[in-house]
């Protein structure tokens, strides 16, 4: 076993409160190491990591490569398009000749939920969620506590709102999760069709009125909205998304307190939220980018770091 | 390809001592049957036989007619990698099965006359009755009318497009209102797509849970309830296929109060299971409908006891391990069900306290009823078809007890109750048992 209870990093739904403090306080010491004018050090060295990514990604992938190559892990990006996979090479045959060649983890995108928990079952590597469908993107969940931390210093009873398309977020399930365990308070805004049935039991509430939202959070996490989904459309427009759960500078300026703006990216810059509020000194936007290679160092180092040799027999 | 223990049942065959469930004359005894070329003699408390006869002691056994599956997918022709007509056979007799009927929505579709008749003489060698159910649009494409009369006289019981819900509502009302002349039921598989869309689980807490997209148990309820609806309007037959949630468990019920000619059938899979075993990703709980919720659950078994819903249906589902290996949003959904059939449904209904002989009604008159086939199986000159169930045991299901040829079961590791240790189906002896096979069959 590693540092942390789990061999893997499936979701933050099994990692137990004490690992996410171990994760967040790696982090922070890896992210000293980032500002750092020689920004690597050899911790992975010897270790190779391939990076696995089922789905187009873009920020994700450079911030694991990224951190891969700071610890001076070897790296290897293999991108498949969902067709190819679908119609050519099994699932199974491609992981497993993959493992073939000798790595020791693999950081995994996947269209579809479960997938990483699916790989557990034909490999040995250390396997890294790196986002299932809409099931869980537990690094981009840390990455926001560590934001959070670095911008408040405590985690227990902050106020977050998460504002968007609930039920297609990966981000928000994995938030809701991992605040919760460490004591914040989630609450859910979007439009009706897009809050999936029960999400209240995973320990957040809702409210549909942004503005109460804004008043009542200490920071938001905006979501990316799309308005059609597979031929599905979830709200009528754009402009009426806007009017009912639009980030914009009207609504931040209303507030009588700053208010922390996150987003996880890409953002659609006057749909969602408003670029004069994306840009403003209150948003953290660009600090997660960087949180986010300092919290896949710190995965990395704790999921495939050797210990220290006093644990040893 | 694996097959039960089997032998030519002597001249006369004389089983004697088993607790005989008669579900017909809804009577119970300790009692004898005796058969003679295959054929049912008698039936009775004691029978004296003077002539040379192969005796069969089954003290403590139960012997009752072979079960009857109205709803199986044996994959002939097309998809014989995952079951054909002869290893589906061998599943439903290690299940108990002596009469399976087969769903056309095999590739191509058993859509035509000479479809029907290609599957009724193909099962002709086999050691058990297939009944071939044609599809009630040509292709399945949900338009034209199939040609239900002529499919009907080369031996179809049924009609269904199952797999795809009928959702013309105008087609369905002309199916129901064509095949009721014929005399024979329509089976549609409600699940209204639009509702539906993507989904993979059931809609709850769990898909929520899991970030897998959920089917609402109103794309079902309001598709059965619309069904229902038009069966009332023309007077049409209609028959309720895996009935899943408790809203369309109500929907069927004021059908019946209606005296709407309706029936339905429940899968043992879905009075065994709920949405939280789907916890693991494991695609072998992946089926259509999905597997819903305790309440569900507790509403399909109040079904069964008070006779909204009629019987009990595996809808034997096989599908390649290649496929269900595949990521869950990808991979078909079914599961095999005819080897576990009895013993997962008297699991769950003896724990709910549904008397056995009531349960062995679900798998033998009450299924046959619905598709007008012989009631009385013990009755003199009758091709012999029975089973003989050691009800009280108890045992863990797994890879060796599938004779399917595929083994997508969601069963292996349960616990279950009551095992079919022998079936005399087609002049023939068969046992899955070597030791109970040896016992009497040496």
């Amino acid at each position: 076993m590693g540092f942390l209870r789990h061999k893997h990093l499936l979701g933050l739904e099994n990692v137990p409160i004490e690992d996410i403090q171990t994760i967040l306080d790696t982090a922070f010491t890896f992210r000293e190491v980032l500002d750092r004018p020689i920004k690597k050090v050899p911790t992975l060295q010897g270790k190779t990591v391939v990076n696995l990514f089922f789905e187009p990604s873009t920020r994700t992938r450079i911030s694991f490569e990224l951190a891969e190559k700071r610890l001076s892990a070897d790296t290897v990006n293999f991108s498949a398009s969902v067709s190819s996979l679908t119609k050519g090479e099994s699932f199974k045959d491609t992981v497993q000749n993959i493992e073939a060649m000798k790595i020791d983890g693999i950081v995994m995108r996947h269209p579809v939920p479960g997938a990483p928990i699916h790989l557990t079952k034909y490999v040995d590597s250390v396997i890294i969620n790196a986002g299932d469908g809409i099931h869980e993107h537990p690094t981009q969940a840390l990455l926001d506590m560590m934001s959070l931390k670095e911008k408040f210093g405590e985690l227990k009873g902050l106020k977050i709102g998460i504002i968007g398309d609930i039920t297609h977020s990966r981000v928000a399930r994995s938030n809701i999760i991992g605040l919760k365990k460490v004591g914040a308070e989630v609450t859910l805004c979007g439009p009706p069709t897009l809050m999936p049935l029960g999400i209240e039991e995973l320990g957040a509430q809702i409210n549909y009125n942004l503005d109460e939202v804004l008043n009542w959070a200490d920071a938001v996490n905006v979501l990316r909205i799309q308005r059609e989904r597979q031929g599905v459309n979830y709200f009528p427009s754009v402009r009426e998304y806007r009017a009912l759960f639009g980030v914009t500078k009207e609504r931040v300026e209303k507030l009588d307190k700053p208010l922390t703006i996150m987003h996880p990216g890409p953002m659609n810059r006057g749909v969602e939220i408003d670029s004069d509020v994306a840009d403003s000194e209150n948003a953290i936007i660009l600090d997660q980018v960087l949180n986010g290679v300092a919290v896949r160092m710190a995965i990395l180092y704790l999921l495939l770091g050797d210990k220290p040799s006093e644990d040893k027999d | 390809m694996k097959k039960l223990l089997s032998k030519r049942l002597p001249h006369l065959f004389h089983i004697k001592n088993g607790n005989i469930i008669d579900p017909f004359k809804g009577k119970e005894f300790v009692g004898d049957i005796l058969i003679k070329n295959g054929k049912i003699v008698e039936v009775g408390e004691k029978i004296e036989v003077t002539d040379e006869v192969a005796v069969c002691d089954v003290q403590g056994l139960v012997v009752t007619h072979g079960f009857c599956d109205i709803h199986a997918h044996f994959r002939e022709p097309g998809r014989e990698d995952k079951e054909t007509l002869t290893t589906g056979s061998q599943a439903a007799l290690a299940g108990g099965f002596t009469t399976v009927c087969v769903m056309p929505n095999t590739d191509p579709p058993l859509d035509s006359p000479e479809s029907i008749r290609f599957i009724c003489e193909k099962a002709t060698d086999l050691p058990i009755n297939i009944l071939p159910i044609g599809t009630i649009t040509k292709g399945m494409k949900g338009r034209e009318l199939s040609e239900m009369n002529a499919m009907y006289e080369e031996g179809a019981v049924a009609f269904s497009d199952d797999g795809l819900p009928l959702v013309d509502s105008g087609v369905l009302r002309r199916a129901l209102e064509y095949s009721y002349r014929i005399g024979v039921p329509i089976i549609n598989h409600a699940e209204d797509p639009t509702l539906k869309l993507t989904g993979q689980m059931h809609e709850g807490r769990w898909s929520t849970k899991l970030g897998l997209i959920g089917i609402p148990y109103v794309s079902e309820s309001i598709m059965v309830n619309r069904d229902l609806q038009i069966t009332g309007f023309v007077g049409g037959r209609l028959h309720v296929p895996h009935v899943s949630s408790e809203k369309s468990v109500e929907c069927i019920r004021i059908a019946k109060d209606e005296k709407w000619l309706v029936t339905a059938e429940v899968t043992p899979h879905h009075l065994y299971f709920t949405d939280s075993d789907l916890g693991g990703y494991n695609t072998y709980f992946k089926v259509a409908p999905p597997i819903r919720t305790e309440e569900d659950r507790q509403a399909l078994i109040n079904g069964l006891k008070d006779g909204v819903i009629d019987c009990i249906a595996t809808d034997h589902a096989p599908h390649t391990v290649e496929e269900k290996e595949l990521p869950f949003d990808w991979a078909p959904n079914g599961m095999i069900g005819l080897e576990t059939a009895f013993g997962a449904s008297w699991y769950v209904l003896f724990e709910n306290k549904i008397p056995l002989r009531k349960v062995i009604e679900l798998f033998t008159v009450n299924p046959r009823r619905i598709l007008g086939f012989e009631l009385d199986l013990f009755r003199y000159g009758v091709e012999a078809e029975l089973v003989i169930l050691d009800v009280e045991k108890k045992w863990v299901f797994n890879e060796d007890h599938i004779y399917s040829k595929s083994r997508n079961s969601a069963f292996i590791g349960k616990e279950l109750l009551g095992y079919p240790v022998g079936v005399i189906s087609t002049n023939r002896f068969y046992s899955g048992d070597e030791t109970f096979f040896s016992k009497y069959m040496s």
